[in-house]
Parts: C-alpha cells; structure tokens; sequence
C-alpha cells in the first residue's frame, strides 16, 4: 500500500520554505561555467529550478543579453552570491552591492580561505555571517560540513546553512556523509548542500540524507549536455526525497530473504 | 561642416571583420566606404591571432567547428592576398599548438578534451610531460603532459589589423568617423547614415560590423540590433629576444583550473591571454586578472619572468547567445549583420568576408555560414 505523503515529491507542489518563502524546486542551479548563455538558459529550463544564484562579481546588472537577462526570461529568482571574498570586509561590502544590484536582502555567502581549495574560511565566515544578520540581510552561509559551525551559523542568526559534500567544482560527492547527517539533525533551518555535485546520484543521496535542497553548478555547466545533466539532477532531487521520506531498510551483516520461509510447502 | 558621400556599400565598424569584408567588397568592384573613429583599435587590438578551430571546440560549440575549419582553410590563401596587396607581412605561422596540463587535475581534464577532440579529427597521441619539455624545452619541470594540435595557424594581429588599414584605405575609403544615427531607406531608397562630424553617407547596402559596441546607433531599427553582449578579455604583451626565442609554438594550458595560453611572435613578443569577464562595459583591466594571467604564464614558462612587461590591454568582446557570430542579411533590406564572432574574429575573418560579399552581391556564399545567419535569433 502506498504511504500518504504531506506532499508529493514527484509534483510542483513539493516545495521548501526558507527565509518565510516557499521555493518551488529543492534544485538551485549555480551558474558558474555555463559554456553559453544559451546553454544557460536550457539548463534552467530543463533542471526546474526556482532559484539561480549568480556572482556579482561576475555579473553586472544592466548589461543586455547577461546571466541576469537569462533568468529573468525563464522566470526563476536571483539569489546573488559573494564568491570571489577572502575576508569578512570584503564579503560585506559586496552583499550590500548585491542587494542594491539586485534589490534583494537574500545573499547566499561565501567567504573563501583560499584559491586552490576554495573551502570557506570558519572565522570569516561567522563573523560576515552575524554582520550581515544584524544589517537585515537573509543570509545563505556555503560552509563546511562542520556540524559545530553549522549550528554557530544557526544561532547568530542565518536563513539557512549551506554545507559542502567536497571542494567547489571538484565533483567528488559526499565524502562525510556522517557529518551531513549530524547537520541534519542538529540544524533546524533548511539545509542545502552546496558543493561537490559530480553526477546526479550525489544530488539523490544528499537529500536521502535529509537535506532540504541540493546546489548544483559545475557539474550541470561543464558536462559535456549540460541541459541532459540538469533533467538528471532534477530527477535525482526527487527520486532522493522520496527515498528519505519512504524510510530506507536497515543495513544488515547477512541476507534476509524478502520472501519468509513461512507457508513453504512442506515436502 | 556637412559632406554628402554616396557608396555601394558602408561598412559600420572597422574591426578584422568590419575591413576584411570591406577590403574584400572592394577587390569584387563594389564602391565602399568604411565608418570607425578609430579603426582596428577595438578587439581586434587585443585578440591574439590563433587560428584555432579545435583548441576552441568545447563539445556545445561543435555547432561552429565546420565554419571555423572552412575558414581556417582559408587563411593562407587570405594571408598571402592580403601581403600582396598590402606589401606587408601578416606573421602567418605553422607550427601548430601543444595544449598542456600542469597538475593532475589539469591533466585529466585536458585528458577529457583530448578525447573529445578526437570527434573532430584530431589524431594525435597523448604525450607524456618529459615528451612536451622536448618540443619546448622552456616548459616548467612539473607539466603533466599534453598533446600537440598540429594544424593550428597563428597570424600576428596587428600586422593583419595594420595591412587591412592599408588595403581598405587604398581601394575603398576609411573615414575615422562616429556613426550616430542610422536612416534606414529601402524601397529603392538608400541607406544614410549620419556622422558625429555631421556628414552623411548614403549606401545601397550597409554592413553592421559593430563587434561589442557599448550603444546601438540611434534609429536602427531592432530588426537589424546584433543580440551581442560584451564580454571582456585581457591580455599582457612581454618582449623577448628574437634570437632565443623562448617558445616556438603556441602553448595554451591548464593550469590549477584555469586556463592560459601563450603565443610566441617572431619579433620576440610573447602574448599571454586571456581574461574573460561579464564585466559590462568596464574600461580598465581589473588587477587581480592580470595578476592570474601572468601568474600563470611564469607557472608553465618560467623564463617569462625575465621578459619586458610592455603592455596589458583589455578590450570588449562581442558574444551571441549561443557564442557563435551573426553573418548575413537582417530582416531589413539591404542592411547586413557581420558580428558576435566572440572569441574567434581573426579566425573567422576570412569565411565571414567571402559570405558577406557573396550577399553584398547576391551570389551563394559559403555553406558554413548558413547556420549563422541573424534570423536565428529572431
């Protein structure tokens, strides 16, 4: 028979609620790395986000035929991101940019310690986090998978916590799900995984771990169809929350037939 | 003042493309004025003269490989055209590209690009990085490995900006000129267009080779508004000896993720580039990108520390929506699109000046061309 669920994963409906908004796809494509704006464009058609998030320092609004130009045609929302920061400062300085660019207090925040892993610096990060808190933004921190500083970040005031599965763009998956799965528990805000994507069975067990949403850039943009690749995340997205929300089976050390040897006849 | 000039053709924009079609309209008979206040300065300036249709096919601009080799195939028929006409040489030269990665990552994603390479016809084999140091013995210790793209031309650009200037201003007229408002005619009407100087230029047809020119010129109507948006690229210029050149091919490399390519002139100049920013229509370089594109120049080449640092330039350049260019007749008669050529304006400068007077003429142009017409866009 089959389970009730509140909503249904497989439909629109299933949405998340973050920042007193719901969001209408648990998938936000990142937009680093498009080969083309084209491109772009197809991929946040077929991956059916609702939300897209853009570096300002990238992108300057009012440019013709930008990235911004492409998700304003296919109708998702903007949420800017600070990538390109190194110290608490800078990363200030560019969400206040970021809100009058875009007219929009939601920043996802990122403060990188630096260049050859682009892993958030921890200090910096909590620091840029409850500055940004007091100044009345809805704040997005992408963070490690440190269950500690995940909930620092709930406490001083954050929107959500965007912890990584592995490195920005090194599409190495989940390598502490253990961690992911004590965020889970122990962070009551909406938890999105943010980075380390490399194909959509990475997407499927973030949310079987319980995320609420899945962050996928690099490896929509820079597989060989990134259009192909985004349907997939999209399918993985669902197929991960149905799967979390249907409850897994225990792990055993030996087989149990799923047929019971009951009512075998006897010969 | 107020000059009245009547022209078979005017060409809007005096970029690689802008003259190479010009140039090319005049040497067919047709009478052609050519409008720029500052001609060959814009990306043309800056671009580095590869010829590369396979180093640049990443797998979703497959659709432009066949236009980029048709006009690849070109080149040394154009160059040497154009050093006859000219009297000046062009810089074409054959040795080709080696592609190289610097660390493991680098190396297995240019691994992935080689094998993707593959389904356009390239054969050639994978080469350890001790390989690689014995065709450029001034590559860095550390390279991975690498493959080389024997077919690669380069030109220099500004020899062939420099020898188009000539050409044009020997068979057609040049005027450095700020095209402001566009009237369109038809009908049997010409075209005018009116310059900041207050002449105007009358013309049967008019080619918008405008590259990524920061406003559209006042009156023209949207049907002939190229979908182009400026995407800015850096490049530094370093000056070495020319007896020991330092390089002898064109090294384009991966280096921790990004990406950097070299190109050694026969003058001694190495060209690192480049940069690529949607920046909107910034004019200076920003220095962070200068320092990562000399950064990792040194990483790869270490001798290239030592050289002069005698230039960084930046310019703007024209990208489409699905980064290929906008070639041919627009929605308004007589009114020609030759832009968006992106990242590729000297390699595809020679394809897109036989289409452009094929359709200056009404003759059949070349088959190439045919998917990048403006009408896709529309």
């Amino acid at each position: 028979m089959a389970t009730v669920l509140e909503s249904d994963p497989a439909s629109a409906a299933d949405t998340f609620e973050v920042a007193g908004c719901q969001i209408g796809s648990r998938l936000i494509l990142g937009t680093g790395g498009a080969p083309s704006m084209e491109v772009l464009g197809e991929a946040i058609q077929r991956s059916g986000t609702a939300l897209v998030t853009v570096a300002l320092r990238r992108v300057l609004p009012g440019v013709e035929g930008s990235v911004l130009d492409v998700c304003q045609r296919t109708g998702v929302q903007v949420l800017p991101n600070t990538a390109g920061c190194f110290t608490a400062r800078d990363a200030v300085l560019t969400a206040k940019a970021c809100r009058e660019a875009f007219e929009t207090s939601w920043v996802k925040l990122e403060v990188i310690a630096d260049e050859r892993t682009l892993l958030p610096d921890p200090h910096e990060l909590l620091d840029a986090a409850e500055q940004l808190v007091g100044l009345g933004f809805s704040v997005f921190p992408y963070t490690s998978d440190d269950p500690v500083l995940a909930r620092r970040l709930a406490e001083v005031g954050c929107v959500a916590v965007m912890p990584l599965g592995a490195p920005i763009g090194s599409g190495m998956g989940i390598r502490n799900p253990y961690n992911l799965a004590i965020i889970r528990e122990q962070v009551e805000l909406p938890v999105i995984l943010d980075a380390g994507i490399g194909t959509a069975s990475d997407a499927a067990l973030a949310m079987e771990l319980g995320c609420d949403a899945v962050l996928v850039a690099s490896a929509v943009t820079k597989a060989r169809d990134p259009g192909a690749m985004a349907e997939a995340m999209a399918h993985a997205v669902t197929a991960g929350r149905l799967a979390a929300r249907a409850g897994r089976i225990p792990r055993r050390l030996y087989a149990e037939a799923s047929t019971s040897a009951m009512g075998l006849a006897e010969l | 003042m107020s000059r009245r000039d009547r022209a078979d053709v005017a060409v809007v924009g005096a970029g690689v493309i802008g003259l190479g079609a010009a140039w090319r309209a005049a040497r067919r008979g047709l009478e052609v004025i050519v409008l720029d206040p500052a001609p060959g300065m814009g990306a043309s300036w800056a671009a580095a003269g590869m010829l590369a249709p396979l180093s640049e096919a990443t797998p979703r601009e497959a659709a432009l490989f066949p236009l980029a080799s048709d006009s690849l195939d070109r080149w040394p028929a154009f160059a040497a055209d154009l050093e006859a006409d000219a009297g000046a040489e062009v810089g074409l030269r054959h040795e080709g590209t080696l592609a190289i990665a610097l660390d493991d990552d680098d190396r297995r994603h240019l691994a992935d690009v080689l094998d993707r390479s593959r389904n356009f016809g390239l054969s050639s084999e994978w080469l350890a990085g001790r390989a690689c140091r014995r065709l450029e013995p001034a590559l860095h210790p550390s390279v991975r490995g690498g493959f080389e793209i024997p077919t690669d031309l380069q030109v220099d650009n500004r020899a062939v900006v420099a020898a188009l200037v000539g050409v044009v201003e020997a068979r057609a007229s040049l005027r450095r000129e700020t095209v402001v408002e566009f009237r369109p005619g038809g009908n049997g009407r010409a075209h005018r267009l009116l310059t900041a100087s207050g002449e105007v230029v009358e013309a049967d047809q008019v080619v918008l080779a405008t590259g990524a020119a920061a406003s559209p010129i006042a009156g023209a109507p949207d049907a002939c508004r190229p979908p182009v948006r400026p995407v800015r690229g850096d490049i530094a210029r370093l000056k070495g000896d020319p007896d020991e050149p330092v390089l002898s091919r064109v090294v384009r490399a991966y280096v921790e993720g990004r990406f950097v390519y070299l190109v050694p002139r026969r003058n001694g100049e190495v060209v690192v580039g480049a940069t690529s920013e949607e920046g909107g229509w910034r004019t200076a370089s920003r220095a962070g990108a200068v320092h990562d594109l000399l950064h990792d120049a040194i990483a790869i080449v270490p001798a290239l520390s030592e050289l002069e640092l005698v230039e960084v330039i930046g310019r703007l350049r024209p990208a489409t929506p699905d980064n290929a260019p906008v070639i041919g007749q627009t929605a308004l008669e007589g009114v020609l699109l030759a832009t968006g050529h992106y990242r590729h304006g000297f390699l595809l400068c020679p394809v897109t000046a036989d289409a452009v007077v094929a359709a200056l003429l009404g003759e059949p142009g070349p088959s190439s061309v045919t998917p990048f017409t403006p009408a896709r866009f529309s």
